[in-house]
């Protein structure tokens, strides 16, 4: 499913999007597809599925620690695209990871392989507008949404080259930082989606862990919360994960569907 | 061709959010590099404080024993016992100019660290420093020195907890703190500006040998052998030689316990002569990684060599042949560090015994001439732990 078919569907029920963050493979393959079907029937409308990186910088200890759980678990790009394609999820799944494992791949081949696996957008944290045109091309070619990020201190100038290119949504990081929970986020939320104007739909994460800071965030105007440290904590403690990550995901989303 | 590209190497692979810390970093370094009060300020600081020009010194002993006329250029001196003071020196300048209150750095050996926190402490920076837990633990005395000055060290548990591992956590703190916080990257890596700015403050180690051997010589040496981790002593003597293509130019690297790597480690630390593209913490460069990009641990019995990447110039100066990367193996660099102390009453560190190592094994061959300048990076005290460590080891026959 194309994420902007996911988005218009929602607005006709005049709902917000929830998205989900998990690192795949974390702790195994087959546990994160139980995972997935969690969050699809907790109501997640998308699901970010990380691909593990050795040295992820823009994550907090908590994607980190779950990035070496799946790697050390044996998750690599191969198992990654057939895990990928064994899921029926039914919502649009994206891909989070850093640019060396796609330009090792081969721009075009990850581009293709993401397509024929079934994943509809890539989201590159280390990969600024600048130096993204090659990939750029290798996604439109294959119809996948390039997802990139705004923050707080992204200027007028970046902003209007970076909206001119993202695709699917526009991923808005919600504070400096790396990713993970935090207490506070409804400021500079509110500060930052006053300065991103566009019609492509406007997601909201980093730091955002509860139904309180997600009702903050879609009151603040977001088109979507993305939550990804609160999950994964919930798969690092290994306790009841699946019905917890079920529960979470309910009382997020009903924040999507009660905040305007 | 882009500026902040070397051929297809370079870029700037971050984080967004560092994106526009970066512009104001290029565009700061484009002001003041041409302005005469912190070109004034620069020339005071590295005269005075770091006790700059530092010796081209002849190693007569060392130059009859292997049949060649052998220089070394003795960064040792510098204040701090290394190089890494030219670079810290003219960074903190420009954050200070920039109105930047905080330093941030990564550190392997300890010697950028170290050489970050004199800068901090003389010019009033609040200053923390990233060090892998490995290397908090082989190269404690620097841990010392670091605190003595002021600098909270923060001991990094990630990964294979060295120099890599340390950017890692630097580039974290930067991403939260971009807005009062310079990050003072200690080596020629990382995304542009940085390749570029530390290479130009290291340069004048190049401009002074060049000087110096003209005047001691009457000629440009025969070859230049500096050892190459991230490559920023290495860029230093080598880039003002670069349009001399008759001076011949060799980074010496790490080769560890021999150049293979197992599942997810390097035996060794050569990304220059074996690594493969990729991107790794900002840089399109030559890395050391699996087959699906995932980055190798790297390994060296120098902490400041111990890195999976390289400078991207280096790895551009490679490809277009200028460069001749080669490496020499951990018992190759010790053997080297207690020949220089005995032939010399010089104790090199361990990462520019891998340079005289080199020298060591090929001056017979003729590959380097008649006339060698080596760039001697650091002093040895730091290593003395490491170093009668591993004799203990050996007296008992335990293999290296």
């Amino acid at each position: 499913m194309r994420i902007q078919d996911k988005f218009a569907q929602l607005n006709k029920m005049n709902e917000k999007a929830l998205i989900a963050y998990v690192c795949a493979g974390d702790p195994n393959a087959e546990a994160t597809k139980e995972i997935v079907g969690a969050l699809v029937r907790g109501g997640a409308d998308i699901v970010e599925l990380g691909l593990p990186f050795s040295d992820p910088v823009a994550d907090g200890p908590t994607i980190q620690a779950a990035s070496h759980r799946a790697l050390d678990e044996g998750m690599n790009p191969d198992r990654y695209f057939e895990l990928i394609a064994s899921i029926d999820a039914g919502v649009p799944l994206v891909c989070m990871t850093y640019y060396n494992l796609i330009y090792k791949r081969g721009l075009e081949k990850f581009a293709s392989d993401c397509a024929r696996s079934g994943i509809s957008g890539i989201i590159v944290p280390d990969l600024p507008a600048e130096e993204s045109d090659d990939l750029h091309t290798a996604c439109r070619e294959h119809g996948v949404d390039l997802i990139f990020l705004v923050t707080p201190v992204t200027n007028k100038a970046r902003m209007e080259k970076i909206l001119g290119k993202t695709s699917g949504f526009v991923y808005i990081v919600s504070r400096l930082g790396v990713t993970g929970t935090r207490a506070d986020v409804s400021h500079s939320t509110k500060e930052i989606l006053s300065r991103v104007h566009t019609d492509v739909p406007k997601a909201v994460g980093f730091g955002i862990s509860d139904r309180e800071q997600a009702c903050e965030v879609i009151a603040a105007g977001a088109d979507a919360v993305i939550v990804g440290s609160a999950f994964v904590n919930i798969i690092a403690s290994g306790e009841n994960v699946n019905e917890r990550v079920e529960t979470l995901t309910r009382e997020l989303k009903q924040a999507c569907r009660s905040g305007n | 061709m882009k500026r902040s590209m070397y051929g297809r190497y370079g870029g700037q692979f971050v984080p967004e959010v560092l994106m526009p810390a970066l512009a104001e970093l290029e565009e700061a370094y484009d002001t003041y590099k041409e302005d005469p009060c912190f070109l004034e300020e620069l020339a005071y600081y590295m005269k005075e404080f770091a006790g700059r020009e530092t010796p081209l010194y002849f190693a007569r002993n060392l130059s009859k024993k292997y049949g060649t006329r052998i220089y070394l250029k003795r960064e040792d001196l510098v204040h701090g016992g290394a190089h890494k003071l030219n670079n810290t020196i003219g960074q903190a300048l420009l954050a200070k100019y920039m109105g930047k209150k905080r330093l941030i750095a990564e550190t392997g050996a300890g010697q950028h660290g170290t050489a970050t926190a004199m800068v901090g402490a003389n010019m009033g920076f609040e200053t923390e420093v990233y060090m892998g837990a490995k290397d908090v633990q082989r190269q404690h005395m620097n841990v010392y020195r670091m605190q003595l000055m002021g600098t909270t060290v923060h001991s990094v548990q990630s990964g294979s907890k060295t120099l890599k591992d340390a950017i890692n956590e630097a580039l974290r703190d930067w991403v939260t703190n971009v807005e009062n916080t310079h990050y003072l990257i200690g080596s020629v890596v990382g995304p542009h500006p940085y390749p570029m700015i530390v290479r130009d403050f290291q340069s004048v180690i190049g401009d002074e040998v060049k000087r110096q051997i003209m005047e001691k010589e009457g000629r440009y040496p025969d070859s230049i052998v500096a050892c190459a981790g991230g490559g920023s002593n290495a860029m230093g003597i080598f880039h003002p030689f670069i349009d001399d293509r008759e001076v011949r130019l060799f980074p010496v690297e790490a080769g560890g316990c021999g150049l293979k790597s197992t599942a997810k480690e390097a035996l060794h630390s050569a990304s220059l002569c074996i690594g493969e593209d990729g991107i790794l913490q900002g840089a399109h460069t030559r890395v050391l990684q699996d087959r699906y990009g995932q980055i190798l641990e790297s390994s060296s019995v120098s902490a400041g060599l111990d890195y999976s990447g390289v400078g991207p110039e280096l790895a551009h100066l490679a490809d277009t042949g200028r460069i001749n990367p080669c490496n020499v193996n951990d018992e190759e660099a010790l053997e080297a560090f207690y020949e220089l102390s005995r032939t010399e009453g010089i104790i090199p560190a361990l990462e520019s015994s891998h340079a005289i190592a080199y020298v060591m094994k090929m001056a017979q061959s003729g590959e380097l001439g008649d006339l060698v300048v080596v760039n001697l990076s650091g002093r040895g005290d730091k290593d003395l732990e490491t170093v009668f460590s591993l004799r203990e080891m050996k007296d008992r026959e335990v293999c290296l």
